[in-house]
């Protein structure tokens, strides 16, 4: 086990460096002078020459290039150009939040996903079926921001059960995470019933009913753990998703997370700040996928020693 | 033509012969569902094509400031919105702006996407691996964040929101169109077609790409929804089409502080991305069913 996550881990390296090498270029790929735009618009050009020399910017492109892995291995993302202070800080204190909130959601629409397509599947066609999945196709053609201002009119301002904006208790964290896992529920629904469905057809299944078992124990004991297998891998994928959507669901409920942070540097032009942050997404979303690859080893034997 | 057994030739005067569009459109037909979603997709292609003519109000100079937040009624029939403007006219002018977005952002990716796929597919190798590893990276960053960073660079507007949201489709549809050309160029007829020493363009155009088409048509119904709200999604940041553009997700947000008041404001656009996102991806499922062949035996 541990030689495959090795070597999952050894493969994971190009693709990180080639990232980190994408996101190294947003600077430099930009229209204009990267060093006009570190000094500000103002700058005389004394000032703009300084900063060039202080961020390196006279150098080569591979000597730049590594002074930008070297600070970033060290956690170093440079200066905020809006705020002027460090990039690690202005985004350390957005990085839990964000992260509890994609968990909860996950956590939530797997829960709710699989079970509403396992009804689906047993009851293939029938009207648990049909309402599960009208309820799934709705769930991925609904955006979330709309989804979340729905639930905020309802919830919060009509109802008055929740809280609307911000992240101080539990109960801030359930609208949001709703509304974020809305569609991946969706889709976990209806990967779920179709992957069971297929199950269900398989010889294996005929043979645990023709002995006599009853239809509770065929469905989870021989059905479920082999149309878990395919679901898994799907939850890597979604949690993509998730991070991505975060960035929607955040402006919605004012969530102090990385995503509003984002969507402000953005509109800033701020480009530590954007750098640093598409660089911690994508390292997010290929760690979990390193993760969920180990856990698809673990529950699915034959793959682990290929 | 030499002579054909008598028994054949019945078959061939039979009008109804199974040509591919038949076998399509008679499992089509059977799904109900699908059918009301592609009339309303064409309803709604018609509806974006004449907007310009068939508005009620100009959609971005028309101000009634009498009317401000005004409730839907016979004069605005979706109400009025914060600066006075017919939300009614914004919505049918919002349809060209997302159709348009959602299907020529798919488009582009579809046809970059294909011909990189059937390259890393047919030659495998290096092309191979310098593709799929272009697409892993893509993959690498999470759902709308690469189109955010492609705004970041390009900057704001419709246009480029289109050109990100297609470079974030190329790499599904080149993973779909190789996967499926990987099996397909092991097929006995393929290898026919070399030995009969069809070029390497050939084989690839004319035998191995129509058979990833019904994947390829799948996939676009269903990419056309996601896109849709990925672009809403940038315009609702403010990422995206910029005021007084009547883009839907960005009537969204600047109906969000009014939500007390005026919520008719965000239950329209809301409506129609909606019903748009769903008609494509009910098509699209319909389009599943009726191309996949294993789909048959559920």
């Amino acid at each position: 086990m541990a030689a495959y996550i090795a070597k999952r881990l050894v493969g994971l390296l190009p693709t990180l460096l080639l990232v980190g090498f994408l996101v190294f270029m947003l600077v430099h790929l930009l229209p204009g002078d990267p060093a006009r735009l570190a000094a500000g618009q103002d700058a005389t050009p004394e000032t703009v020459e300084l900063v060039r020399k202080d961020l390196g910017l006279d150098k080569p492109l591979p000597q730049q290039f590594l002074r930008f892995v070297t600070g970033v291995l060290h956690w170093d993302f440079g200066t905020s150009l809006r705020t002027k202070r460090p990039v690690a800080i202005e985004v350390g204190s957005r990085f839990m939040p964000t992260l509890w909130l994609t968990i909860w959601s996950m956590a939530w629409s797997v829960i709710f996903g699989m079970a509403i397509g396992i009804v689906s599947a047993v009851w293939r066609n029938r009207w648990p079926d049909r309402l599960g999945m009208t309820l799934a196709v709705s769930g991925i053609s609904f955006p979330a921001f709309a989804l979340g201002m729905v639930l905020m009119q309802i919830f919060a301002v009509d109802l008055n059960w929740l809280p609307t904006v911000g992240d101080d208790t539990w109960r801030h964290y359930i609208l949001p995470s709703i509304t974020l896992g809305a569609a991946v529920a969706a889709i976990m629904a209806r990967f779920t019933r179709s992957s069971f469905v297929d199950i269900l057809g398989e010889d294996f299944i005929r043979t645990a009913r023709a002995k006599g078992l009853d239809e509770r124990r065929v469905v989870i004991k021989h059905g479920l753990r082999n149309a878990l297998i395919p679901v898994v891998t799907m939850m890597g994928l979604q949690f993509g998703f998730l991070l991505g959507g975060s960035i929607v669901v955040e402006k919605v409920f004012n969530w102090p997370g990385l995503g509003r942070l984002l969507v402000d540097a953005v509109d800033m032009r701020d480009y530590p700040v954007i750098q640093a942050l598409v660089l911690l997404f994508s390292l997010e979303f290929i760690l979990i996928n390193l993760l969920v690859d180990v856990l698809y080893g673990l529950i699915n034997p034959t793959i682990r020693y290929r | 033509m030499a002579t054909l057994p008598a028994a054949v030739s019945p078959l061939l005067n039979d009008p109804r012969v199974r040509t591919p569009w038949s076998e399509f459109w008679r499992k089509f037909k059977r799904q109900k569902v699908a059918l009301v979603a592609a009339a309303f997709v064409v309803l709604l292609v018609v509806v974006a094509l004449a907007a310009p003519w068939i508005v009620p109000y100009d959609a971005e100079n028309y101000f009634d400031y009498d009317a401000l937040n005004a409730r839907p009624s016979p004069a605005h029939w979706f109400g009025v919105d914060a600066l006075g403007r017919d939300i009614f006219s914004r919505i049918l002018m919002g349809a060209r702006i997302s159709l348009a977005a959602g299907f020529l952002s798919v488009a582009v990716g579809a046809i970059v996407g294909t011909l990189l796929g059937l390259l890393a597919g047919y030659h495998e190798g290096w092309w191979d691996r310098v593709i799929m590893r272009i697409c892993d990276v893509l993959f690498a960053f999470p759902g709308i964040l690469l189109a955010i960073a492609i705004v970041a660079i390009l900057g704001g507007g419709m246009l480029n929101v289109i050109a990100a949201v297609a470079i974030f489709s190329v790499p599904t549809f080149a993973r779909l169109v190789r996967g499926n050309t990987l099996v397909l160029k092991h097929l006995t007829y393929i290898e026919a077609a070399r030995s009969l020493g069809a070029s390497a363009r050939t084989i690839v155009f004319r035998h191995i790409f129509p058979g990833t088409i019904s994947a390829v048509v799948v996939y676009f119904s269903l990419r056309i929804g996601t896109s849709i709200i990925t672009a809403a999604s940038l315009s609702f940041l403010g990422l995206g089409a910029q005021p007084p553009t009547p883009e839907w997700g960005a009537m969204l947000d600047a109906a969000r502080s009014d939500m007390l008041t005026a919520p008719h404001e965000a239950i329209f656009p809301a409506l129609a991305i909606f019903l748009t996102v769903l008609s494509f991806n009910l098509l699209g499922d319909g389009l599943r069913d009726a191309l996949d062949p294993k789909i048959e035996r559920r």
